[in-house]
């Protein structure tokens, strides 16, 4: 199995901050998840022994935990809240209307591998939903007109350039100095 | 009488304009103060302060924190441990993701202050996956404490060390049960551990004396230091001292987080005050007040009774106080201070059967009667809603939640049969109607029916 220099050297890291190994179980999972889209058969043997464990140990995590993922999501992953305070606000409205423009039920990848949707269990936003996380930035309020207009950004691939869409995270107030290095997300395109 | 104001203690600054979670903004508002303060002191009598407080666990079961400490094992010889749960996963439960993205240094002063009282070796910070962003602020603010000596080796040279690690989980709702947490820190499935022997003081991580508290929990730490167990112990009403910050969602009009001291307001209050009430048109039909696990209060029904310090009381669901008793007076609890409100276009089954969706998802599967039944409240309810309802479903499915209840490990089995049992005691009548509508036709009805399950 081929992992990238950096994903190695940050996998070797997690282990050392553990007392014992088997306890980076799940960060390093979600490491090599990071890097390539989900955990394999042969992830899973490659972490056992990376763990000193039996490949079983492994396994038995892998398929207990909803995000430690058997086969990839698609490029964009969208997930929408279903939990009862979302609902109460129409998060499966807001689910359908994604459903509809992304072309994929809930749960599934499109064709062409573009898109995911994953009706989720409480995302812990519930004062402002429905909640809907488009990889990993957290959208509040995304209902009804605005959810239309939203899913269409979503598919265009321009929801990050839309103002009237600003993440819970993209909302925090910048921090003053860089203290510490910060790790640029994807290179900007020219 | 006016409506009291927000005391906010816990989010002071987190939602101040010009206030950054990073840690140059937290030393110039005082931040690491009390750590200074701590190293200094005997560990001991911190741990003094903090039962002195009363200060109760803010993640659900209400349990004095300062006694939890007490029960740690010390006897042993072996590492003690200190866990932050941030795993905050209770539906309608949304406080501790503001101090997470916002105020992240005062929870790790907060943690490093109660690492120091406990005199744990190691801490951790067990954290939902889904806050994605969450887990790198903390991993930049632990980075940033420790080049200053704030933690990690050496704390600001007064020869104790405990390092913090962020450990994501992986989207299981479990994982927030302190015993479930732990084996999941272990790098194993979540299924919690029996109590007794594991009580976390005595056997807990690694088997090691382990203290699982709340993200609130321990900021609370920290003001306690600053103002004095006795000082703080005042704040708030007796035996629910402090303040909590509440998460109303569902139909208000202004739904959000308010920190307020315990006591200070009614639920009433919270709703039509705080929250400016309901959507126009529109009048309560029931609250849930402390996160879906809590039983449901239906806005008709009147609470008598007496409370532990004598004083008898006749309540509307309106004249509850928020505090940690006073749901739990009118059969309920407070538990992660999570608010969820009905209005009367609610559909109660479909609002129950969302619900039961929720715990058959994430029950761990491992004890019989919740694995099983959790499921089949679930069919059960599902189909109640797609036109496929009986007069007989209602007795069927608490006939199902009381097999559950009291038969697992954990809290969990009570937290996926209290609603089904809540839910169908006080609405029975809408559940014995179901039996007689059609099924729902969602093209029909139009974009405005709004769908629950």
């Amino acid at each position: 199995m081929e992992l990238s220099k950096d994903t190695l050297t940050k996998i070797d890291e997690v282990i050392g901050r553990y007392p014992e190994k088997r306890s980076a179980t799940l960060m390093v999972i979600h490491l090599v998840q990071d890097e390539q889209g989900c955990i394999t058969d042969e992830a899973v043997e490659w972490i056992a022994e990376k763990l000193e464990l039996q490949p079983v140990n492994i396994y038995e995590v892998v398929t207990f935990y909803p995000m430690i993922r058997r086969e990839p999501w698609g490029k964009t992953h969208v997930r929408v809240c279903r939990t009862l305070p979302c609902a109460l606000r129409g998060s499966y409205k807001t689910c359908r209307t994604l459903e509809e423009k992304l072309g994929v039920k809930e749960g599934h990848v499109s064709e062409d591998g573009e898109f995911s949707i994953e009706f989720m269990e409480c995302l812990a936003d519930c004062g402002k939903g429905p909640v809907v996380i488009v990889d990993e930035k957290t959208y509040e309020d995304v209902q009804g007109e605005a959810a239309e207009k939203f899913a269409e950004q979503v598919k265009n691939g321009t929801l990050a350039k839309d103002r009237n869409f600003t993440s819970y995270e993209d909302g925090l107030a910048k921090p003053r100095k860089k203290t510490v290095a910060s790790k640029k997300k994807g290179a900007r395109r020219k | 009488m006016a409506v009291a104001k927000e005391k906010r203690i816990i989010l002071k600054y987190a939602d101040a304009k010009g206030y950054s979670n990073d840690l140059p903004c937290y030393l110039e508002h005082g931040g690491y103060d009390m750590l200074k303060k701590a190293v200094k002191s005997k560990p001991e009598d911190i741990c003094e302060e903090v039962l002195k407080s009363g200060v109760r666990g803010r993640g659900g079961a209400g349990f004095p924190t300062g006694m939890k400490w007490k029960f740690l094992d010390r006897k042993s010889g072996k590492p003690i441990y200190l866990i932050c749960n941030a795993d905050e996963s209770e539906p309608g439960t949304f406080k501790d993701r503001q101090i997470i993205y916002k105020d992240p240094h005062q929870l790790i002063e907060g943690m490093m202050i109660s690492a120091y009282a406990i005199q744990a070796k190691q801490a951790f910070i067990y954290i939902r996956a889904e806050f994605f962003e969450g887990a790198r602020i903390l991993d930049r603010a632990i980075a940033e404490a420790k080049a200053k000596k704030l933690c990690g080796d050496n704390v600001l040279g007064s020869g104790y060390s405990c390092d913090i690690v962020v450990h994501r989980g992986a989207g299981a709702y479990i994982c927030g049960e302190e015993t479930g947490l732990i084996e999941s820190l272990e790098g194993k499935r979540p299924n919690p551990r029996i109590k007794p022997p594991y009580f976390p003081a005595v056997l807990g991580v690694y088997q090691c004396p382990t203290i699982v508290n709340n993200v609130e929990t321990l900021c609370n730490v920290k003001h306690i230091l600053e103002m004095g167990g006795d000082a703080f112990s005042k704040l708030g009403i007796p035996n629910n001292t402090g303040t909590r910050i509440w998460c109303v969602s569902g139909q208000v009009q202004n739904p959000g987080y308010f920190e307020f001291e315990c006591g200070a307001l009614t639920l009433g209050e919270m709703i039509y005050d705080v929250c400016g009430g309901l959507n126009p048109g529109r009048s309560l039909k029931a609250v849930i007040p402390g996160g879906s696990s809590a039983k449901v209060l239906r806005s008709d029904e009147r609470f008598t009774g007496t409370l532990k310090d004598g004083t008898e009381f006749d309540w509307g669901v309106t004249d509850i106080p928020l505090d940690f008793d006073g749901p739990m007076a009118a059969g309920s609890m407070s538990g992660s201070g999570g608010i969820i409100v009905m209005d009367d276009s609610v559909d109660i089954v479909e609002a129950m059967a969302n619900i039961n969706a929720f715990y058959a998802h994430e029950s761990c599967g491992q004890c019989t009667p919740c694995r099983e039944g959790s499921l089949w409240m679930r069919k059960i309810s599902t189909r109640m809603c797609s036109g496929g309802a009986r007069e007989e479903d209602p007795d069927l499915l608490v006939s199902v939640a009381n097999q559950i209840e009291g038969r697992t490990i954990c809290a969990f089995g009570e937290a996926a049969a209290w609603p089904t049992q809540s839910f169908v005691a006080k609405f029975k009548d809408e559940f014995i109607a179901k039996a007689n509508q059609p099924a729902p036709d969602d093209d029909a009805e139009g974009p405005a029916r709004l769908r629950l399950i």
